[in-house]
């Protein structure tokens, strides 16, 4: 578990510095006092809790055949 | 007016399966999971008869010999030994039952097309049923989903409503809208294409990648747009246009034309499916009655791919008279022209309008002036700005650059239909997306057919004498009764009769299909 933690932390870092287009700000949320963004950490918390793991070998795992 | 929606299929954790097979699988999963069963116990056949996907709408028909494979949908798919070696992958029992299609109580057709399982939806009227139906669709896909991970043996499926495997696959969610057969395909063409590269503003279902094996950086409006080479064409599987001109209207062809719409992103959101079908309709009607707005793309192609990368609206348009204009401007262009055309016609006013026709328009309206404001301000709407905005709410807390991989598991997870898994589910059960319906409701299009177009009839047909129905189609089903050694082919070639109102008695008072073919053919309906 700890060396896929580091494998994400350092590819993180090769891939912001490989992005060319400029990195957009995030939208600011509206009402940003403590409350809106406790309330943006606890869903991402509980999304982080659905999403599958292992997120870069689920992603190319996935492969279609062709479609209309 | 009717969807269809392929989904995505994938077994976690290999890919060794066929995916045919796989597909095969999800059709034969619902036929267990439904009571409306068919002759012998099995599934009621398509019936290809009326079938025509060589026609073009232009005026002439591809030889058989010049089509690609692919576009050869009027004969019964089969699973062959050839077609599987060419394919690839496991398909486990090979005694198992391989089920390619399906018409169900709901009128609606669950087939397996190419690689994909496909629900097409029965004809409705409105937008809002056209919404129920589709969204219907995807809780029959759940029925599957559940079926097979409850079934020992099989492998667990998923099934995602999203169009790209962002490897350089593409899959459809296709419209399909009624109109007069002696309106002028160039008429239809010169009205739509405009409307067709920017009305993903309202319903692009958001994606993570560019090109279209999603190997450029960054976020764009639709999933499809990278997909799409010509401005019109016949084909759907390769050199995909705008427009589309399969010729094959599934009803009456010297009255009508069905227009097959293949560049829609597949919607779970409601507001944005809702919108893609009411706008749509408005500006085919406008078509129809010589109203829609004069705006011509210098390079429609180009110009759909830069829409789509413009998440940030705010790049202007080369028109073919040399103005600029942005993407939201066409947009406004369009809102104004159907708001001024169903003032005129009545269809939006109050108490004497369709009822429909001023709903569209009024969340139209108020969708555009917030894309012009506040973007943000619609993520519990607009497919897409509901993905970014969860898409940007990982970045800022992680400090996540456009290429992590978790931004694109967020991609695809969103369109996984399991409620557990599908994030748009989980955005919508904590009341962060907008519901146009009850959950009841479509629930409710999972059994019932829409009452007042023909798959009232097909539906019910199915619901009543399943046993006694050996096919069915758009436009005809089919009936073998026991007592007669002919089948008995019914056409339903007008799409607006065998509606409830018409028929709702016949099936109540009619024990038996016997009974029922008799009133029917005797009957003034």
């Amino acid at each position: 578990m700890a060396s896929q933690e580091q494998r994400n932390v350092s590819s993180h870092t090769e891939e912001e510095q490989l992005d060319d287009t400029p990195q957009p700000t995030p939208a600011p949320e509206s009402g940003t006092g403590q409350g809106a963004t406790s309330g943006v950490d606890d869903l991402l918390d509980e999304i982080d809790g659905v999403l599958e793991s292992n997120a870069e070998e689920f992603v190319r795992g996935f492969v279609q055949k062709g479609g209309q | 007016m009717g969807a269809e929606t392929e989904y995505g299929i994938h077994t976690p954790g290999t890919n060794t399966f066929n995916a045919t097979w796989l597909s095969t699988q999800v059709v034969h999963a619902y036929s267990l999971e439904t009571g409306h069963r068919a002759a012998a116990g099995g599934e009621t056949r398509w019936d290809y008869t009326d079938e025509d996907p060589l026609a073009d709408a232009r005026g002439w028909v591809v030889p058989r010999e010049n089509a690609h494979p692919s576009q050869l949908t009027d004969v019964e798919p089969e699973l062959t030994a050839a077609q599987i070696a060419l394919e690839g992958g496991e398909t486990l029992d090979r005694s198992a039952p391989l089920m390619m299609n399906m018409v169900l109580g709901n009128g609606a057709r669950l087939y397996v097309d190419h690689a994909h399982p496909e629900y097409s939806s029965p004809e409705v009227t409105n937008p809002l049923d056209a919404v129920r139906w589709d969204a219907a669709g995807d809780l029959v896909a759940l029925a599957a989903v559940r079926r097979i991970a409850a079934t020992p043996g099989l492998p667990a499926i998923n099934l995602y409503k999203n169009n790209t495997d962002n490897k350089s696959v593409s899959y459809g969610s296709h419209e399909n809208y009624l109109m007069p057969r002696e309106l002028p395909f160039k008429n239809i063409v010169t009205g739509l294409t405009p409307f067709f590269a920017t009305r993903q503003l309202i319903c692009g279902a958001g994606r993570v990648g560019r090109g279209q094996d999603g190997s450029g950086t960054g976020f764009q409006v639709s999933q499809r747009a990278d997909f799409f080479e010509a401005e019109v064409g016949l084909e759907t599987t390769i050199r995909r246009p705008i427009i589309n001109t399969r010729d094959e209207p599934h009803a009456t062809s010297e009255k009508y034309r069905r227009l097959h719409v293949i560049i829609g992103d597949a919607n779970l959101s409601q507001v944005s499916n809702y919108l893609k079908f009411g706008t749509t309709a408005l500006v085919l009607d406008m078509i129809e009655h010589g109203t829609a707005p004069e705006v011509a793309l210098a390079d429609p192609v180009a110009t759909l791919q830069a829409v789509s990368h413009d998440w940030e609206l705010g790049q202007t348009h080369l028109l073919s008279d040399g103005r600029r204009l942005r993407a939201l401007d066409i947009q406004w262009c369009y809102l104004e022209a159907a708001t001024a055309h169903a003032a005129a016609n009545g269809s939006s006013h109050p108490t004497s309008g369709d009822g429909h026709t001023a709903a569209v328009l009024a969340r139209w309206e108020q969708v555009l002036t917030l894309l012009g404001s506040d973007p943000m301000a619609l993520a519990g709407q607009v497919e897409w700005i509901a993905k970014l905005k969860l898409l940007q709410q990982y970045r800022a807390r992680d400090s996540m650059g456009w290429r992590d991989p978790r931004l694109a598991l967020i991609d695809l997870q969103w369109s996984d239909i399991r409620p557990e898994k599908g994030l748009y589910y989980q955005l919508l059960q904590r009341g962060a997306m907008e519901r146009l319906l009850p959950d009841d409701a479509i629930a409710g299009a999972v059994e019932q057919p829409p009452e007042d177009t023909r798959a009232f009839f097909r539906g019910k047909c199915i619901q009543h004498y399943g046993p006694n129905v050996v096919g069915a189609s758009w436009d005809s089903v089919i009936f073998e009764l026991p007592s007669q050694r002919r089948l008995q082919r019914i056409p339903t070639k007008e799409p607006l009769r065998g509606t409830k109102e018409l028929t709702g008695v016949l099936f109540e008072s009619s024990p038996d299909a016997a009974t029922f073919l008799g009133r029917l053919l005797a009957g003034p309906h």
